[in-house]
């Protein structure tokens, strides 16, 4: 059984943030969960995945994040109650239909977890998606810790059906992934199967529709802010002259930072949980009742500018400031040290905490990027679209492991900035130069967001070579299926779609499926593409290593070595592949046997031919 | 109790994601307040993972440079990178073999050596704790036991306050039964190695 179906009741278990989010949602009854993965959300829906084999909760890994918000959005209007999940670049994805699900609202509870990412540990941009609850008009709540990320979450069903609007949970990479403490609640039975009631003057947004909702949503949004003037996940602790109001992790590391200074009875926080609409009365209460009042929020000043106009508009006369304060920045996430100095400075009061070494004795280290796994097949198709098209060609790249093809040896990615942005931005490259242009795509992030482009790649004409890198699974965010992905070995059944048809059937003329450990056929469809007067596709089918190993799918291959009587030290394995496997030692290159998977790569551009299997 | 704050660091494939857990499991299962962070993402592809154990009365999930009571490294160029974590009285408990990355490797830059790594250490915190843990973990038959190599070491320091036995527990409970007797003795091995130094400290 799933551990998190323990139905122990006061139970208290070491949970990470993301897995006490799922419980939550199981201590709802939550019977439909949809998502896209995406880092720090992804280990949400992978136990909904597990758990939807055991149980009779609907998952589904859905194709991007705007089609697994209008998939809950059928069994949310529905009355079902329903979770979906992603990263908040994904909620970019899903902004269309965000929008205007606010509109219709929800008859079952619809709780959409947002995934923020300060410090882009994992993202291309650190956007504050608290905007998000604003532009969209939605609640949104913000836990602090692994039992507030449960509680909430199965809180946030019930709210969201009183109010009849989704709601959202904000967490941040921190929350996600600490591990702490839960405390069991009662698991809820499922309502898995309802009848939709019709009712196109609230579900069908036409003009005259719209009109008459978006009063609809305004009044919606007075309940709401009436809901989280009342909730206890907004509140004032403490009693003091001085304010400081937190949310999210800031809120931890404000609590400990003022008992670390001693400042206890000298300050009240204002814990903000429920954090749009804000409080409006327990705000003005507590600017009433402090002489100067410090923000703590990662990223934007939303907080901060939305009391400092409720001060303004209620003629409350209290210093209020946030950023700018000591290395209270809009970048990157906080840390304790950063708060406790932030307040020591804010509020005048010596600290002296203790000293990080000096460490100006420390030889430069050299780095630790990560690397592309050894005999991970990207590095195979790199290596021959680079042998035909060189250093000058434009290689527009996408989101994936394929990113790290960024980095020398490989040095093969010019621009990334969204899902599926290799493809379209493709289009503009080949237009508006006289170079050559080559996008990197992988299996998952196309059908995300690449058939478009693809599509109006071909429509318009253009000229220019994708590479799908089909890995046959989600593999940077942990082995998800797709739908060009066979799901029989990962114990589900779902319909595959072959890339090759679907390619072709967008009107691509020149395909080319390659097998990317084959080199020589490889770099012999690359040469094709570069003599063909328009759009072609290069489909590189090569299982991820890992997925293979983790789902049985592996060949059974020998690792290699190196025959060292006729390896002549030219190093073109090592320097032009950069393969982890691989490591110099004694001036020798050497293969780690327990590391090498037997991809054969090195072995094929070796010019001595010194690459050989290992034998017993 | 009195707030103990531990970082781990590793490269991907060393295991410290699940001895920070495991630390994390059984302080809890003494009743210990505990959090623990991590850095996910990028773990299976060789970059630095880095874990933080926070134990007592504590909210933050992180620790701030200079603010490790214990630093745990699991490759000691890797100890020596994250020494801003340390202060002056830090204990650090550090692996010595060494894993050079692949940087090095294609030329971009020198890997020191462990003497010299160990001496940047030493000099400046309050306590060193060096052990080859590679090589017990393959002496008692288990390659992969270096994670629990360096839990039995962090134990046997006397640093944290979680006792042995609530640590053998929750590694018996989540271990595959093949590999549970020689994890086991992996973990008796550190904390033997770790408890001969205790009085030379």
């Amino acid at each position: 059984m799933h551990k998190l179906l323990t139905d122990s009741p006061g139970k208290e278990m070491l949970l990470l943030g993301n897995e006490a989010i799922a419980r939550g949602a199981l201590e709802a009854g939550v019977a439909f969960a949809t998502c896209y993965p995406g880092t720090p959300s992804s280990e949400i829906p992978e136990q909904f995945f597990r758990i939807s084999q055991e149980t009779d909760l609907y998952f589904e890994y859905s194709t991007n994040e705007k089609v697994a918000l209008e998939v809950a959005a059928g069994a949310a209007v529905s009355g079902l109650r329903t979770i979906v999940t992603m990263k908040h670049v994904g909620l970019n994805v899903a902004a269309d239909p965000l929008m205007t699900l606010a509109y219709t609202g929800v008859k079952g509870g619809l709780v959409i977890i947002n995934a923020d990412d300060p410090s882009l540990f994992s993202s291309q941009n650190e956007q504050d998606n608290r905007y998000y609850a604003r532009l969209s008009g939605l609640p949104m709540l913000e836990p602090t810790n692994t039992q507030e990320m449960k509680d909430m979450t199965a809180r946030a069903f019930v709210l969201s059906e009183s109010l009849e609007l989704p709601v959202i949970i904000r967490t941040t990479t921190r929350l996600a992934h600490i591990r702490g403490a839960v405390t069991l609640g009662d698991l809820a039975p499922r309502k898995t199967r309802t009848h939709f009631q019709k009712n196109p003057f609230h579900f069908v947004c036409v003009p005259a529709v719209s009109r008459n909702l978006h009063k609809v949503l305004l009044e919606r949004g007075a309940k709401a802010a009436k809901a989280s003037e009342d909730s206890d996940y907004n509140r004032v602790e403490g009693e003091g002259p001085w304010g400081i109001v937190a949310n999210g992790v800031s809120y931890d590391y404000v609590k400990d930072a003022v008992a670390d200074l001693g400042l206890s009875d000298r300050v009240r926080i204002l814990k903000l949980g429920f954090s749009h609409p804000l409080p409006r009365e327990l705000c003005l209460g507590f600017l009433k009742e402090v002489e100067k009042v410090l923000v703590v929020e990662e990223l934007e000043p939303v907080n901060e500018t939305e009391l400092r106009a409720m001060a303004q508009e209620a003629r409350i006369d209290v210093p209020i400031q946030g950023k700018g304060v000591a290395g209270l920045s809009r970048l990157y996430e906080y840390d304790p040290a950063l708060v406790r100095k932030a307040i020591s400075s804010y509020f005048d009061v010596p600290y002296q905490g203790p000293e990080p070494v000096d460490t100006s004795h420390v030889p430069e280290l050299p780095g630790r990027p990560p690397n592309l796994c050894a005999g991970c097949p990207h590095r195979a198709t790199y290596y021959a679209v680079k042998e035909v098209y060189g250093q000058e060609t434009i290689y527009p790249t996408d989101i994936g492991c394929y990113t790290l093809g960024l980095l020398p040896p490989i040095s093969m990615a010019d621009f990334v900035i969204c899902m599926g942005s290799s493809v379209s931005s493709g289009c503009g490259f080949s237009r508006a130069t006289d170079q050559k242009v080559v996008s990197f795509i992988g299996d998952s992030t196309f059908f995300h967001s690449g058939i478009t482009g693809l599509v109006n790649a071909v429509h318009n004409n253009h000229k220019f070579t994708l590479v799908i890198l089909d890995n046959g699974t989600t593999a940077m965010t942990g082995h998800q299926p797709h739908p060009g992905v066979d799901t029989a070995p990962m114990g589900v059944d779902r319909t595959r779609i072959s890339l090759e048809n679907l390619v072709r059937g967008l009107g691509v003329k020149d395909v080319h499926v390659v097998k990317p450990f084959k080199l020589k056929k490889t770099i012999e469809a690359v040469r094709a593409t570069q003599e063909y007067d328009g759009i072609s596709v290069i489909i590189s089918q090569e299982f991820c290593p890992l997925f293979a190993k983790a789902t049985g799918q592996a060949r059974k291959t020998k690792p290699f070595r190196i025959n060292e009587a006729k390896c002549k030290d030219h190093r073109v394995c090592i320097q032009k592949l950069a393969c982890p496997a691989m490591f110099v030692e004694g001036e020798r290159v050497k293969i780690d046997r327990n590391l090498c998977i037997g991809c054969s790569v090195c072995a094929q551009i070796c010019p001595e031919n010194a690459i050989v299997p290992v034998k017993d | 109790m009195e707030t103990k704050r531990l970082v781990f660091i590793g490269v991907g494939g060393q295991g410290n994601l699940l001895a920070s857990r495991l630390l994390g499991e059984a302080a809890l299962s003494m009743g210990i307040h505990t959090v623990v962070s991590e850095i996910h993402g990028m773990a299976q592809r060789g970059g630095i993972v880095e874990s933080a154990v926070l134990l007592g009365d504590v909210s933050s999930p992180i620790v701030s440079g200079g603010e490790a009571d214990v630093l745990v490294g699991f490759e000691p160029v890797e100890t020596m990178r994250a020494l801003g974590k340390c202060n002056k009285d830090t204990l650090v408990i550090t692996n010595t073999h060494p894993l050079p990355p692949f940087t090095v490797a294609i030329g971009q830059g020198d890997y020191p050596t462990v003497e010299e790594s160990l001496e940047a250490i030493s000099s400046r915190v309050g306590r060193l704790i060096a052990l080859d843990g590679n090589r017990i973990a393959r002496e008692v038959g288990n390659p992969l036991a270096l994670n629990m190599v360096m839990l039995g070491a962090l134990l046997g320091s006397g640093a944290v306050p979680v006792e042995p036995d609530a640590m053998k527990k929750v590694i018996s409970s989540s271990t595959k039964k093949a590999f549970l007797e020689s994890n086991l003795k992996a973990f008796d091995r550190g904390m033997e190695e770790a408890t001969g130094t205790r009085a030379a400290g």
